[in-house]
């Protein structure tokens, strides 16, 4: 079945959830090195978390029947740590994920989602603590995320959450694919080239 | 708001525009790619009919899969293969120079860039590999990027960018006997976190740092972004341009003296404002390594492992995770734990310094029975002159393994793998579980002598011990 990506302006996520625990895990542990060896992505969404799902024997959210088909995905703190590898939100976005919310995360691993059209919204600890807990009560549930209201919420409960100006505008503008923005500038970019003295002989 | 620093400087000289979303498009001087993270960027260039725009600014090296025992071609990974011919293909078809296996300037790209004097002061550099923050060490803005930005930087030679705050740590003292950069970069992520860096880029200053060499600067900015800052600089000094002077890609002659000028006029001004600013003392740092499963987790020599119950609560959980993960018993001393594997290498610690350190440890020992030890070369022009000075035979007499350039067991996408539970004393920079190859291996981050002295022992060990 053909996947389809985030595309355009991405004002709001409708769909289950389901939850990492744990602070700092690393671009290692969502995509071990050895599926790095490979010259396009389109694999690795079977690959997402391997080394993790395979010490938990089939019982990883990843694997756990109720989850299939989940797009949310709540973590908790410095959440994309380590290795700037893109592969990282790349596999998490074939393996179905449009949306993470969390409590921190790194920023090489929140421009990468970026870069793919997937927020990265932030809460307290307490209150993702709350979300994770609601979300595991009952995984058939459909939480709805509104990035104007920066808010998810399901039927009883509603979230506050946050993400930085910049991110906000270009999601919900849909100019998060930044490479036409920056084509726009030719005439600005050969001037910025005129003046850096180690491009022009250190005249 | 920072204000003077040379963040500020290096950031306003390479400002294209503001763009609407508030970011700044930011002109890239130096772009370094390799085989991993580059191929899916030329697929979507080729995709988008995009052209690289400033093909000579960008330069490519191959390290990532390179096998360090037998280099011949075809490599007998066909993966591997399939993503160096990718890579060589990708270059030629666009005009950029690559430094291949043979070249006798391949190497780990944080390595071979600096030695052909490719990173200069005042540069903007950036590299689909987080370590980019390594080439700060020339007073440049150098920081890690995704494939998407690497496809950016191919068509636009810029990248949407949002400023940093800068946050200077002043390191006063010397250093000890038997501690290095290396010790102090654990110590510094040790004390602020691994996340302590985010939103931040590092000035690292003070008497400590301005004593270290080229390559030592380069351990200490390479490890920024293990304390979660994507950026760590340090101002260009005389130790910086006696380095550059007569490198390859180095300006020559009028343009050697007019660079110095401009390159000192870009160090942080005495009235530079910082965001933050830290203080510590370099000459109280002991040899550091680190225990657990993040680079933050590190002790001094003398310490014993954390019992989680007593550290800080958000703390502990992640130490217990590491307690169990790491088969480490709180309360006992990290000396004297006993390993299987060494590693000397890496981007971290890679370069001729660190090998002629360990090389001094070595020399006229043996390597403790049952321990496997082996020396991956930064780049194949250290390991050239690393044997004109003999240190690959001293370490050979003592039973460690001496191989070919590359990345090699920092993160095992070659055939160097730790096997099973097996622990490594490493000279690397992370001690992620499974990142050395092996889904529960085990890793000790340590500096290239530590290591040196855990292969002779067979165990963690007081590097100062074996230093006469």
């Amino acid at each position: 079945m053909k996947q389809e990506f985030p595309e355009g302006e991405i004002n709001a996520i409708s769909g289950r959830s389901l939850v990492i625990t744990g602070d700092d895990i690393d671009t290692d542990r969502i995509i071990p090195a050895r599926f790095l060896k490979c010259v396009s992505f389109s694999a690795l969404g079977e690959q997402v978390f391997a080394d993790d799902r395979k010490e938990l024997k089939g019982n990883h959210p990843f694997d756990l029947e109720q989850h299939q088909g989940s797009n949310i995905l709540v973590v908790n703190d410095n959440f994309g740590c380590g290795s700037s590898r893109e592969h990282a939100p790349q596999a998490l976005m074939r393996w179905g994920i449009r949306l993470i919310i969390g409590e921190s995360f790194a920023e090489i691993f929140f421009g990468n989602c970026l870069a793919l059209g997937i927020p990265c919204m932030t809460s307290s600890k307490q209150e993702i603590t709350k979300l994770q807990y609601l979300v595991n009560e009952n995984s058939n549930q459909i939480w709805d995320f509104n990035l104007k209201e920066l808010s998810i919420s399901n039927q009883k409960e509603s979230f506050k959450l946050n993400l930085e100006g910049g991110a906000y505008k270009m999601l919900y503008t849909g100019r998060w694919d930044a490479t036409s923005q920056l084509l726009d500038e030719e005439e600005k970019i050969n001037n910025t080239v005129k003046n850096l003295p180690y491009l022009n002989n250190f005249k | 708001m920072s204000s003077r620093t040379l963040y500020d400087k290096v950031w306003n000289l390479h400002q294209v525009k503001e763009l609407p979303g508030g970011s700044t498009q930011l002109f890239v001087g130096l772009h370094l790619i390799h085989e991993v993270t580059s191929p899916q960027a030329f697929s979507a260039l080729n995709e988008k009919n995009l052209e690289v725009k400033f093909p000579h600014l960008t330069v490519a090296t191959v390290d990532h899969i390179v096998p360090t025992l037998n280099q011949q071609r075809p490599f007998s990974d066909p993966l591997a293969e399939e993503m160096l011919a990718t890579l060589e293909k990708n270059c030629t078809t666009h005009g950029i120079k690559f430094h291949g296996i043979g070249s006798n300037s391949q190497g780990v790209v944080h390595v071979m860039a600096p030695e052909l004097g490719l990173t200069q002061p005042g540069m903007t550099v950036a590299c689909g590999d987080s370590h980019t923050s390594t080439h700060g060490a020339f007073g440049a803005i150098a920081f890690g990027i995704g494939t998407s930005q690497v496809r950016d930087v191919l068509a636009s030679q810029s990248l949407a960018m949002k400023k940093l705050k800068v946050r200077r740590i002043w390191v006063d003292g010397s250093l000890q006997k038997g501690v290095y950069a290396k010790d102090l970069i654990l110590h510094i992520i040790r004390l602020l976190g691994v996340k302590g860096g985010v939103g931040f880029a590092y000035e690292f200053a003070g008497p400590a740092i301005e004593e270290l060499s080229m390559e030592g600067r380069m351990t200490i900015c390479n490890m920024a972004i293990e304390g979660g800052a994507r950026c760590g600089y340090i101002n260009p000094d005389e130790t910086t341009f006696e380095y550059l002077q007569g490198k390859e890609y180095s300006p020559k002659g009028q343009e050697w003296d007019n660079a110095i000028h401009w390159w000192k006029s870009l160090a942080s001004d005495s009235e530079a404002k910082f965001d933050d600013e830290i203080q510590l003392d370099g000459s109280s740092i002991e040899p550091t390594v680190t225990w657990g499963i993040t680079p933050g987790q590190g002790i001094s020599i003398k310490e014993r492992i954390p019992n989680p119950e007593k550290l800080p609560k958000n703390e502990q959980q992640i130490a217990k995770d590491a307690c169990k993960y790491m088969n480490l018993e709180a309360d006992q001393p990290i000396e004297g734990t006993s390993i299987d594997v060494c590693f000397i290498g890496s981007c971290t610690n890679g370069r001729l310094s660190d090998l002629q350190e360990a090389s001094k440890i070595v020399k006229g020992r043996k390597v403790s029975s049952g321990i496997r030890a082996f020396v991956v070369p930064g780049s194949q022009k250290v390991a050239k002159e690393a044997k004109q000075k003999g240190i690959d035979k001293i370490f050979l007499n003592a039973g460690f393994e001496w191989r070919e350039p590359g990345c090699s067991m920092c993160l095992a996408m070659n055939p160097d793998k730790l096997e099973g539970r097996q622990i490594s004393a490493s000279s690397s920079n992370r001690n992620f579980k499974g990142r050395q190859g092996s889904a529960n291996g085990r890793t000790l981050l340590m500096s290239p002598a530590m290591v040196a002295a855990a292969a002779i022992n067979g165990k963690v060990t007081d590097v100062r011990k074996l230093i006469q």
